[in-house]
């Protein structure tokens, strides 16, 4: 038992809920979030020391007994991510106070900030199939507002298909549930896992297996489930668009590689080929969405799409190596993307537009902002010694070891579509004659540009410490593909 | 928004009615520690109560009888839900967990308290209060 791993949940529920009181004063409320996304990233940091040190740690909620009671439990994956989630919504928040409308303030966008962080910690931390489904809701909920927050008549179209979608993708999920529960009869993931390795995976349960597939790709925007995602994220503000592709889609590919490892590990020439064949087609037509897009919003998150293929490709290889790697670029993923969407709210705050033709010369007016946006833009395309390079070199290794000649092949043509369609950018908005007006070059981004740099630094510090981070994500490579530590700790509590 | 309702009939059961399902929604909610029931299920049927009374009445008329922020009343319960939970961090359990003891009164008898029922009370105030806020705006809008 040990209850802090309650607190990366139970934290920004309650300042959510508290915040609506104070609603109306937009000082207290960013004295309050700026304090408790502090609090929340000092728990994430204890709790990620206390697992590295101690193990899983798990908690029984009600204290009702295994297998019955709902676990959460705190793995190095989960850890991981929780830090990721509080790192972007810290990183994120100050961007926030800069460029939220005083108006989206006043109608409880704090409040559902936290709800949205309350739900990706709920999912990253739960051991519990149906609560996994419950925490999916409390986020999507949150992002449901997120989104069409501000009401412009972009945001509710594509805000009705995002809802659409997800509610569409719900449905399945508690359809798999039901599936899961009427074949193994418990809920409990270890114990899920458990009981299917006695059990033996064939058939039905491979039936089960490709439900919560297609309702994580469906989430997490794999390749036939892809199309909401561009649209739907170009609508909200920048910070909300940086927040969603964070966290988002993230807690679908965690979800995605949480049940292949725990539940489904046992048909992995059946299982795992089909994410592989997935990953290799999200990511190319993802890349060549971004390739023919001359919208600066757009292009981000076609690129978004056709990232996620590298994370499920590791899981697809399914080496430690290739997971470490895939871990690995989901971090790295969540960090440089969020930048890069708060780059376009910048360029959108300075030139009026986000079509990137109507763009010209910024390097020349704001040299600041175009060269962190070119390291950014540069870790994204894989570059070394950034960030990207290690991600992708670390799926690539594994990948033609294992002979998986193919997906390889794919990942570095998109690479190199991805730096292309980097450069477009780079080309089109940054150089070129100057398309902005006189005042707009006078624009100040010094704020803003203060409030993306941590994102920077971060990209280039993962780039330069990946040797020590891998050897960690080793580790928890290793935990993740020897499941039995995970099930006994679960079912030892 | 004016609702021009005068239907006289429509009118005296609702004051009666109104109460009648009020009282059944505060029983079912008491019910739900042990039977069907409890906060959700109580909760929307306080919020069907309260409803009857805006569609019979003038919706200025019930907030003058009302005079509350139901958007306040579901952080409140939220924190009243949330907040119960810490109870079982202060005596060194998990988080939720709930304890109950029996309790012999004069008159009474016994009787059990449980801190569940805290928890149920967060759970009744949040969801009759959205109920009721997404309802009232939605038909409030002109």
């Amino acid at each position: 038992m040990n209850n802090l791993i309650i607190l990366p949940i139970v934290i920004p529920a309650i300042i959510g809920a508290l915040l609506v009181f104070f609603a109306k004063s937009q000082k207290i409320q960013r004295f309050i979030s700026v304090i408790t996304m502090t609090a929340i990233l000092f728990v994430s940091i204890w709790l990620s020391i206390d697992v590295y040190q101690n193990g899983i740690q798990v908690i029984a909620l009600g204290d009702w007994p295994m297998p019955f009671g709902i676990p959460l439990v705190a793995d190095m994956f989960a850890t991981v991510m929780i830090l990721l989630s509080s790192v972007v919504g810290i990183f994120c928040l100050f961007f926030a106070f800069r460029t939220i409308h005083p108006n989206r303030e006043r109608f409880y966008f704090y409040p559902f900030y936290f709800f949205l962080i309350a739900g990706v910690n709920g999912t990253f931390l739960t051991g519990d199939l149906f609560n996994l489904f419950v925490f999916f809701e409390v986020t999507l909920i949150a992002s449901y507002i997120l989104i069409v927050h501000g009401s412009t008549a972009f945001q509710l179209r594509e805000s009705f298909k995002y809802l659409a979608m997800n509610v569409f993708a719900s449905m399945f999920f508690v359809v798999g549930v039901a599936y899961i529960y009427a074949t193994t009869g418990t809920m409990n993931i270890a114990h899920i896992g458990l009981r299917v390795e006695e059990l033996g995976q064939e058939g039905v349960l491979n039936v089960v297996a490709i439900v919560l597939l297609f309702v994580f790709a469906m989430k997490g925007a794999l390749f036939p489930l892809y199309f909401w995602l561009p649209r739907s994220y170009t609508g909200p503000p920048a910070v909300v668009s940086a927040l969603f592709v964070g966290l988002l889609t993230k807690i679908g590919i965690y979800a995605i590689i949480r049940v292949f490892t725990v539940i489904f590990n046992h048909e992995i020439s059946f299982t795992h080929n089909i994410i592989l064949i997935l990953a290799g087609l999200t990511m190319l037509v993802g890349v060549l969405g971004a390739v023919a897009k001359y919208d600066f919003k757009s292009i981000l998150a076609y690129h978004s799409v056709s990232q996620v293929g590298y994370m499920v490709m590791g899981l697809g290889i399914f080496t430690p190596l290739a997971l470490a790697g895939a871990i690995y670029f989901m971090v790295h993923h969540s960090i440089v993307k969020a930048g890069l969407f708060l780059f376009s709210g910048v360029a959108e705050k300075i030139t009026g537009t986000t079509d990137i033709k109507q763009m010209g010369g910024l390097l020349k007016t704001h040299p600041a902002f175009s060269w962190l946006f070119f390291v950014t833009a540069m870790s994204l395309a894989g570059i070394p010694p950034l960030a990207g390079f290690f991600g992708k070199f670390t799926l690539i290794v594994p990948g033609l070891s294992e002979g998986h000649y193919v997906v390889v092949a794919v990942s570095l043509i998109v690479g190199l579509l991805t730096l292309f369609s980097m450069m477009k950018i780079f080309s089109y908005s940054f150089w070129g004659r100057q398309k902005h007006s006189a005042s707009q070059a006078k624009i100040k981004t010094r704020d803003l540009l203060v409030a993306i740099s941590p994102f920077v630094v971060t990209t280039i510090a993962m780039g330069l410490a990946a040797e020590p981070i891998f050897s960690y994500f080793l580790d928890m490579a290793h935990e993740l593909l020897d499941p039995s530590i995970y099930i006994e700790s679960v079912l030892e509590e | 928004m004016k609702w021009k309702t005068n239907n006289l009939l429509f009118i005296h059961v609702t004051r009666i009615v109104a109460f009648l399902i009020l009282t059944f929604s505060i029983y079912l909610f008491f019910a739900g520690h042990d039977d069907p029931g409890g906060g959700f299920i109580g909760g929307l049927m306080t919020a069907c109560s309260v409803l009857l009374l805006y569609l019979t009445f003038d919706k200025r008329k019930i907030d003058e009888m009302l005079p509350i922020n139901y958007v306040y009343l579901i952080p409140a319960g939220l924190l009243i839900a949330f907040g119960t939970g810490f109870l079982g961090i202060l005596f060194a359990d998990p988080y939720l967990t709930q304890y109950f003891d029996y309790f012999t009164l004069p008159w009474i008898g016994e009787f059990e308290l449980a801190t569940a029922v805290l928890f149920d009370v967060g759970i009744y105030l949040g969801v009759a209060a959205s109920a009721l806020v997404i309802i009232v705006t939605i038909a409030g809008d002109e």
